[in-house]
């Protein structure tokens, strides 16, 4: 085939990138080199669009082992074990096949994670749909749903936590973030950096099919009407090959025969081989002959830009081979050595002893686009106006049982029992609380996470929202009693070529680089993903955010479920009455304009801070963050765990009712203590300068606010459980 | 007391079960499905997980391992042989367990705690336990128990039946059945009740810090009736 600048645009790239191709190679490239550099060149792997941007998040801590760069982010979390863990995308594929896709994001994550030596413990998934009305919805659902769950059950990785929206943003863009956490020695990690000349470079795992050829490519492109002639970019999953390529090269790495090691993730053995070299500043030489193939008579092009899953590339000390081989073959998985690292800092291929591919790997890496790209900054929003008349009408039972229903508030237990979450036997906080949690097996420490994300709050006011979303994270962690340690995010936006979708990544990025900054809660390892729109219509720009953190005694977790009648129920922070793009705000009132809640980083640190601090004297029997719904919806949940109701009395400062009990302020939490510890509770408070709110007593079974309007809790509870289940069962 | 694990390609919860035995007081060894010889043991078990990633019909592949051999030659000389939900799947297709297992009846993946009654005590995994209900976990995409009409006929002749799911009180009714077995059942012996096969996971439930406790009760229980 002649390689001219059309079959370079065909291949996703633009006339300038061709240009430059041409003139860093000094020649035409051939077709299978035009493959390579459009592979590596595009949005997916290159980061083009957002490396300028990205560059200014922080990155670094004490408890930073990696940041971004390798295959997943380390940290520390002493008695030398280590938490390797990243989130990543597979949003296009999902939408064309959502069980294989969401399947095999699940499986690309994982290896992500055990690449590095490290076990994976917990996986956690954040997914996004569109309206619930929409005539795709369900299906989309249930098979991204079944896909996580195929994978990650049959691998025997406990899904601990997740998160799951609806909104019509996402009707022909769905999102399927998947986060994995791996434990591994401090001493035992293994990077993607080659070193030293002529050593094998071993093939290891499944063989390589003709499936998911341009996958990235198309990851990096916007969806037409010609989505379904996508379908064979969409990769095809085995998690029990997984499995098998999980134990063999955990084995592998308990001996000393790796130098460098890297699961072929997008763009397959070619972003593989070249990352390993550009890591290391070598040249790779690889016989394709050698590669072991599923099909006949693949192409060198085909063989290269194969996404093929359950694969691995691996730089071997010298005379390990066998040893090796040894340990593929017990566990049944083809091993081949394919090539040798060389001084030539090139990638040199060979294919029926012809050398059909040379390119020199800096032009592939350092000399790949980099653009400054347009963008549009964001007004904040002016502040609506609520007539008293518009408010006063409701009663605020129907209101709390219509978002307790609602499809981003209501219970997703549906979803989470298809998950094996108690398989590895450590978790010890199932799905459904703040955030999951996991012991560190053998030990008396426990990791919790979560994942979050508000694209509401980012679509109204980018910069505000992402730095909220860090901020939940960081609540979230704090809620069940962790310590925040770092995060990896997941930053899905529409097309970088649009100046507003471009406007809202940049400060979107910004506000959360502000709030890991400040709360000491740095990114170490995340993912872009861009073009998630439908022609030009662009997703809310949905950044989800993966947060860690330590609980140095598993005995001291916190869960959000009230645990005793006659107990205390304080709010942790002000509340200012921000209704502005709130859940009701938009679904009650109506109302979808306005900016979201402001975002103090002062306050969020030292309330979370001082929230840990009262964990540490035990004086907290149950906590959750107030989110969605405010400060009623938090309290519902928390008798809906606990089985138990409770009396609330509304604080006489300020704003009525219906603002103080709706209202998504930031920085908040929901406590609940034992009566005899107010007053050690209440000194550590003031002594902190944290404001809260004595807001009730906790009772049998019944929801009362100010002595008047009650509500049983199974009342509660029906609205809370029964939507989904009934969504999916119609 | 002795015990095996037997680790098959895909077997995931071979681990926890090893933590289990050793908890309550097991010599544990693993066992990889190539061996051809099981060491010495007083029980062997036959893990949870995805065996031959379920290709083909879960469990059936892994009835053919090497091993599976002297496992049934272990269990047919009167041996204590469990199988947990994968493993459960194992012992039916080699026949050590009368029955079969179907995909769920609502064709989704169930992972959640439920009730079991305990149907018989006059076998060596349940003798002694006081309880009648016990609270395990179940975590299985094809659980759903069938048999021919004349098998159930011989299984409830012979008090096969282990255990069945019920409610906390021990009320055996179609609405406490998660995965539609026949007659709510959730594990069973074969006639001399040396081998059981059942599909809750007792190792995912011996810390109170986990899903809950009963699993050490039937652990600390079984060690206990094997001295």
């Amino acid at each position: 085939m002649i390689v001219n600048e059309q079959v370079a645009v065909d291949h996703g790239l633009k006339e300038d990138e061709y240009a430059k191709i041409c003139e860093l190679l000094k020649r035409t490239p051939n077709i299978t080199e035009l493959g390579i550099f459009s592979a590596m060149w595009n949005e997916h792997c290159s980061y083009k669009s957002s490396r300028l941007h990205l560059k200014k998040l922080p990155t670094k801590g004490k408890k930073v082992i990696q940041g971004p760069g390798e295959n997943a982010g380390v940290i520390d979390i002493e008695d030398n074990d280590a938490i390797v863990f990243k989130i990543e995308s597979h949003n296009h594929p999902s939408f064309i096949e959502p069980y294989q896709g969401a399947a095999t994001g699940v499986g690309g994550i994982m290896r992500d994670v055990f690449t590095m030596g490290a076990r994976p413990i917990a996986n956690l998934n954040s997914i996004h749909f569109g309206s619930p009305q929409h005539k795709k919805t369900k299906n989309l659902l249930r098979g991204v749903v079944h896909g996580i769950g195929g994978y990650g059950n049959c691998m025997g990785v406990p899904t601990i936590a997740g998160q799951t929206s609806f909104d019509s943003s996402y009707n022909g863009n769905i999102l399927v973030n998947a986060m994995t956490l791996g434990l591994v020695k401090k001493d035992k990690i293994f990077y993607s950096k080659a070193a030293g000349l002529n050593k094998p470079v071993i093939y290891v795992g499944s063989k390589t099919g003709r499936d998911g050829i341009h996958g990235a490519s198309m990851a990096s492109a916007s969806f037409d009407e010609k989505i379904e002639e996508k379908k064979p970019t969409v990769q095809v999953g085995d998690p029990f090959t997984e499995k098998l390529l999980l134990e063999a090269c955990l084995e592998l790495m308990a001996g000393d025969s790796i130098i460098a090691i890297q699961d072929m993730g997008a763009a397959g053995l070619t972003s593989s081989s070249i990352e390993m070299a550009s890591k290391g500043n070598l040249g790779i030489e690889i016989n394709l002959n050698k590669v072991p193939c599923r099909e006949t008579k693949m192409t060198p092009y085909e063989i290269m830009l194969s996404e093929s899953q359950e694969r691995m590339l691996i730089v071997l000390e010298n005379g390990k081979e066998e040893q090796a081989k040894k340990i593929f073959d017990k566990w049944n998985l083809d091993f081949a050595v394919i090539g040798k690292t060389t001084k030539s800092k090139k990638i040199e291929l060979y294919f029926d002893e012809e050398k059909v591919a040379d390119i020199p790997v800096n032009t592939l890496v350092e000399n790949s686009p980099m653009y400054d790209r347009k963008w549009k900054k964001a007004k904040l929003p002016k502040k609506n106006k609520f007539k008293k008349e518009d408010i006063k009408h409701l009663k605020i039972i129907d209101v709390l049982k219509k978002i307790l229903a609602n499809p981003n508030v209501c219970s997703k237990e549906w979803i989470w029992q298809q998950y094996d979450h108690t398989v590895m036997g450590d978790t010890i906080q199932k799905p459904g609380g703040d955030a999951g949690v996991v012991k560190v097996h053998g030990t008396d420490k426990a990791v919790a996470a979560s994942v979050d994300s508000s694209a509401v709050y980012c679509w109204a006011h980018p910069l505000t929202g992402g730095k909220q979303v860090v901020c939940e994270s960081f609540r979230n962690l704090i809620s069940v009693g962790a310590k925040p340690i770092a995060i990896t995010n997941c930053l899905n936006f529409g097309s970088p070529e649009n100046e507003e979708n471009m406007g809202e990544f940049v400060e979107c990025v910004q506000g959360i680089g502000e709030a890991s900054e400040y709360l000491k809660f740095p990114v170490v390892s995340g993912n872009v993903s861009f073009y998630n729109q439908t022609k030009d219509q662009g997703i809310k720009p949905t950044p989800a955010i993966g947060g860690v953190g330590l609980i140095k005694d598993y005995k001291n977790m916190i869960t959000m479920d009230f645990k005793e009648v006659d107990n205390l129920v304080l709010v942790i922070g002000k509340t200012e009455g921000h209704i502005d793009q709130s859940l009701f705000a938009r679904n009650i009132l109506d109302e979808k304009n306005g900016p979201p809640p402001e975002v103090n980083l002062f306050n969020e640190k030292n309330n979370g801070e001082t929230i840990l601090k009262l964990i540490d004297n035990n004086l907290i029997k149950s906590a959750h963050d107030v989110s969605l719904g405010g400060i009623i919806t938090a309290v519902a949940k928390m008798c809906i765990k606990g089985k138990k109701g409770i009396n609330i009395k509304k604080p006489k400062y300020l704003i009525n009712e219906i603002e103080y009990l709706f209202a998504e302020d930031q920085g908040r939490y929901i406590i609940e203590i034992n009566r005899k510890d107010f007053k050690k509770v209440t000194d550590i408070l003031h002594k902190n300068a944290v404001h809260f709110d004595d807001l009730g007593t906790i009772n049998e079974n019944e929801l009362y606010i100010n002595d008047k309007t009650k509500v049983t809790i199974d009342e509660l509870s029906t609205s809370n459980k029964s939507w989904l289940t009934n969504y999916m069962s119609k | 007391m002795k015990s095996s694990v037997i680790t098959f390609p895909g077997s995931n919860c071979d681990r926890d079960m090893d933590v289990a035995l050793k908890k309550f007081g097991f010599k544990n060894k693993m066992v990889w499905h190539a061996d051809t010889e099981l060491p010495k043991s007083d029980l062997v078990v036959l893990p949870g997980g995805f065996s031959y990633g379920d290709y083909l019909r879960c469990g059936s592949m892994a009835s053919k391992s090497k091993i599976m051999k002297s496992v049934i030659n272990f269990a047919n000389s009167g041996g204590m042989v469990m199988g947990i939900c994968n493993g459960f799947q194992i012992l039916v297709e080699t026949g050590l367990v009368p029955g079969v297992l179907l995909r769920n009846k609502y064709l989704e993946f169930i992972c959640k705690n439920v009730f079991v009654k305990i149907n018989d005590k006059k076998n060596k995994y349940f003798k002694n336990v006081d309880n009648e209900v016990l609270e395990f976990h179940i975590a299985h995409n094809e659980g759903n128990y069938f048999c021919t009409y004349d098998q159930l006929k011989e299984i409830e002749d012979n008090n096969q039946i282990a255990i069945n799911y019920c409610d906390e009180n021990g009320k055996i009714e179609d609405q406490f059945n998660p995965n539609g077995s026949i007659k709510n059942i959730a594990g069973i012996f074969n006639k001399e009740k040396n081998v059981l096969g059942m599909m809750p996971h007792p190792e995912r439930m011996i810390d109170t810090s986990l899903s809950g406790e009963d699993g050490s009760l039937f652990f600390k229980n079984l060690i206990n009736n094997l001295k």
